[in-house]
């Protein structure tokens, strides 16, 4: 089955891969590509990139997104900023350190290739970037502004206030209408994916369903790229949008696409508590703000006092006293499993006892609250509305999220799926990240796979297929998916059982931050894969969703996205209990070192998992990991 | 903690609307707006009626998706937030809260609570982009921005896209949004080259989608997320007053 994996790797010394692919890729004249016709679905930076720059080349590109407009995608969240080896801060940074932090940071299990040109094209992406208008920090000379994130000790990451992913995304929403004014891109907001036709083993097209009136429609296509985030909803409170989901990708999977690393999901370490059960969303607080923010816990359990009361010396920096050397900026599975530790022991504050302070007074005290105010502003007015608490003034209390998925489709070096045809960028594959993101990559990755690396391989692929016969909508295989996509939706209305779908969403999320968060073992895994079957039948004779499937209904939306999300559960469960070591944000409590970091097993698990779906079941594959540039070696932060 | 939403309900774009009263029981100060509203659909659904229809994304004030006219105000009884940053906490026990959808002629309800913006993408469509080829861009520091510049761009790029100044304006107009797009780009060097066609193409757009003229009330920088300022509205008017003469 191995040669199922070919992850297309091309030959030549680590540096000119790239290179030579481009070199030896196949190129498709302008006259033909006006006769070719790609789905893009997804329109944040990895869907709106590609769609635009693939309609400068020349095709015919129809782009989905659910919601009422392109500009909404999830990338806008992103706050922090964007990495790039510009070595601007003539700080030692180069393209080779960028790629050995982004290795490294994975915990070694993403592949060289991949992450070395991630890296290489980071700095043309800033030029990119900067040509479109997007208004990055600048110095008063007139030069960009950099700053730090975790993991690295460089200052590489660019950004816009607190609003890079805004500002990325709507320079990618306009390239998009400048591309639509054009005439080479059609939009379809409001429109869901919900199946993706297979016709002689190759990706020819999608159903969707319109928000509006509900009607199913049937769009073909000579090549389908998914771009459409990731899956972190799972856990019901998470970072994401309350929108986010991976039915895309679930059905994607379900169609012959290989499901990479599903259980690599990570927690981000700096987000506001829990506060409610009745909470839908956790809100994200920067990772930028470690830069200046000092964690810390009271050193003696259930401390009474207001933070501000606590002296100096009865406070635990535990970042800074574990790490001495990367301290608060210690990446983020480790700052996350580092707060959970102090939070489980006792150690938590606020009402909840679950989260742990963020201090700017140093900062404040430093710089003076103007250079603060002008670094996080933005930030810290968020974090009044929401709490109603003034951060200049007293600690803010943050805790863990769930927020990336590392995990995602399985692609080869040309981010094409398993499935011929079917592209998938940014989250929603699994290619880059390893078993962690560094922070202030993922802008990165999704926009470099969007406008930089799938423009120049699908060419690859289309120009195979220039002299096949184009797909239309009536083939019989359209009208096979479309009406086992009618049944699904009926089969959901006609259950009229007692209970909502966000009541089985918190079951579910419950059991999967549980058991499959940031501390996982044997026997939870077991009983998670349980309770989530129980779930999901219980889901599947018991949910209640009132409303029609001809009409615009939320519930419905909501309860075809969770019948998702219950499936995907069980995967990301399964893939958690086979790895049988520990590495970046997946946990294994019974592999971990003395001082309990995450003990890592190459001998056994130097392997990419890709799971491929068969009948209800997941058959494992495994797509080797080879180091040749680099020796993995045990992280270490400290 | 109870309250009752006289909530708009309308089953289709074409369909007459009403208020109709729900009172919800069971709520707390620390629950948002739109899980107020969550909760109340919850219990919608198991009395076997239909959900009510609002919009929402990303829920932490940035994706500009939500946006309702609460209690007479777009986004609610605070400035400078969305609906989706509204708590509980900012109403009292017993309060009955009308929600409406945004009311504008530009922007059609298309069911309860949700209208149709793209009006707002139809003028982005009309130059609120740079024409720039991915793959043609010079090295990123060539292109010298003073500090106060960049930050004017980005004081105006700021917006979300969420419609609340037109909601709020008495005349429904768009100039605020417009004039935000316009400023951003016009003001970066980068923005130069079409500056002129894209002052005169976005205004045109926004007249022809419906929405009324500017008469400088300031009701949408009250309202603005983001805190754009009406300034930008002069600004605009400059730009194409001058973008006119200079064809």
């Amino acid at each position: 089955m191995i040669q199922k994996l070919d992850s297309k790797i091309p030959d030549g010394p680590l540096e000119n891969k790239w290179r030579n692919y481009q070199i030896k890729s196949r190129l498709i004249n302008p006259t033909n590509k006006k006769k070719l016709n790609i789905i893009v679905v997804g329109s944040g930076l990895a869907g709106a990139g590609a769609a635009a720059t693939l309609a400068e080349l020349g095709y015919d590109v129809q782009c989905f997104c659910y919601q009422d407009s392109a500009r909404r995608a999830h990338s806008v969240a992103a706050q922090g900023g964007i990495n790039a080896a510009k070595n601007y801060q003539h700080d030692g940074d180069s393209i080779w350190r960028m790629f050995y932090d982004t290795l490294k940071g994975g915990d070694f299990r993403s592949r060289e290739a991949n992450v070395y040109r991630l890296a290489e094209l980071s700095s043309p992406l800033i030029d990119h970037y900067v040509q479109q208008g997007v208004p990055f920090a600048r110095e008063y000379g007139g030069v960009l502004v950099n700053r730090s994130f975790g993991g690295v000790q460089v200052q590489r990451t660019f950004y816009a206030r607190g609003q890079t992913g805004q500002q990325l995304l709507v320079a990618a929403y306009s390239q998009l209408y400048k591309m639509k004014r054009a005439k080479k891109v059609t939009i379809f907001a409001r429109h869901e994916l919900l199946d993706i036709v297979r016709i002689d083993g190759k990706a020819k097209g999608i159903i969707t369903r319109d928000l509006v009136n509900g009607k199913l429609k049937r769009f073909a296509a000579d090549a389908v790229v998914l771009a459409t985030g990731g899956y972190s909803r799972v856990f019901r409170l998470s970072t994401l949008a309350i929108g986010c989901n991976c039915t895309a990708i679930w059905k994607a999977f379900k169609r012959g696409a290989f499901f990479a690393a599903p259980s690599f999901t990570q927690i981000h370490p700096t987000a506001l508590p829990q506060t409610s059960a009745a909470q839908s969303k956790l809100t994200l607080m920067s990772e930028s703000l470690r830069n200046d923010g000092r964690i810390w816990v009271p050193k003696r359990k259930d401390e009474p006092r207001a933070p501000n009361e606590i002296p100096e010396k009865e406070r635990d920096y535990y970042l800074e006293r574990r790490y001495p050397s990367f301290g608060n900026l210690a990446p983020r599975d480790i700052a996350s499993r580092a707060a959970k530790e102090r939070i489980d022991k006792g150690y938590g504050v606020g009402r909840l006892k679950n989260a742990v302070y963020l201090d700017f007074k140093h900062a404040i005290e430093r710089f003076g609250i103007d250079t603060i105010q002008d670094r996080y502003g933005n930030l810290f007015k968020m974090y009044k509305k929401i709490t109603g608490v003034d951060a200049y003034k007293e600690p803010m209390q943050i805790s863990p999220a769930a927020h990336f998925s590392m995990g995602g489709l399985w692609v080869d070096y040309e981010l094409m799926t398993s499935l011929p045809g079917l592209y998938a960028i940014g989250e929603c594959n699994f290619s880059d990240h390893g078993a962690n993101r560094l922070g202030a990559n993922s802008l990165l990755q999704a926009s470099i796979d969007g406008y930089f690396i799938l423009p120049n391989t699908i060419n690859n692929y289309l120009v195979n297929i220039l002299e096949e016969q184009q797909p239309t909508i009536e083939h019989p295989e359209f009208e096979k998916v479309e009406s086992e996509v009618k049944k699904h939706i009926d089969r959901l209305l006609t259950i009229n059982g007692s209970k909502t779908v966000d009541h089985f969403h918190r079951e579910l999320g419950k059991v999967m931050w549980q058991e499959c968060a940031m501390s996982r073992n044997k026997k939870g895994l077991e009983s998670a894969i349980s309770s989530i079957e129980e779930i999901r039948e219980a889901f599947w004779t018991d949910v209640k969703i009132t409303g029609s499937a001809q009409e615009m209904n939320p519930e419905l939306e909501k309860a075809l996205r969770l019948a998702d999300f219950l499936e995907l559960g069980l995967l990301m469960c399964t893939d958690a209990l086979q790895r049988e070591e520990s590495c970046g944000a997946h946990f294994r409590e019974e592999y971990q070192t003395k001082e309990g970091e995450a003990l890592r097993r190459d001998d056994t698990y130097s392997y990419v998992s890709a799971w491929e779906y068969n009948k209800g079941n997941f058959e494992l594959h495994k797509e080797a990991l080879t180091f040749e540039h680099v020796q993995p070696a045990v992280r270490n932060y400290k | 903690m109870k309250v009752t939403f006289k909530i708009w309900r309308q089953a289709h774009s074409d369909a007459k609307g009403e208020f109709k009263p729900y009172e919800v029981n069971g709520l707390t100060e620390d629950m948002s707006f739109l899980e107020a509203l969550d909760h109340l659909n919850e219990h919608l659904v198991r009395s076997n009626e239909k959900v009510i229809a609002y919009e929402y994304d990303c829920r932490e004030g940035i994706c500009g998706q939500c946006g309702l006219f609460i209690n007479g105000r777009a986004h609610g009884p605070h400035p400078h937030m969305t609906t989706c940053q509204l708590h509980m906490r900012s109403f009292k026990n017993g309060d009955t809260i009308i929600v409406e959808p945004w009311r504008a002629k530009a922007f059609p309800v298309i069911k309860d609570l949700i209208v149709d913006r793209s009006a707002f993408d139809r003028i982005i469509e009309q130059g609120g982009f740079i024409s720039a080829q991915t793959g043609t861009a010079a090295e990123a520091n060539s292109i010298l921005i003073g500090k106060k510049v960049a930050d004017k761009a980005m004081d105006a790029a700021a917006c979300i896209g969420c419609g609340a100044c037109v909601a709020t304006c008495k005349n429904a107009s768009a100039a605020l949004f417009t004039s935000a797009k316009i400023n951003h780009l016009n003001s970066l060097p980068q923005g130069h080259q079409e500056a002129n066609k894209r002052a005169i193409e976005m205004t045109a757009q926004m007249e022809l989608e419906g929405f009324g003229s500017c008469t400088f009330t300031g009701a949408c920088e009250v309202e603005c997320p983001e805190r754009i300022p009406i300034t930008n509205i002069a600004e605009m008017n400059a730009r194409r007053t001058k973008a006119k003469w200079m064809g």
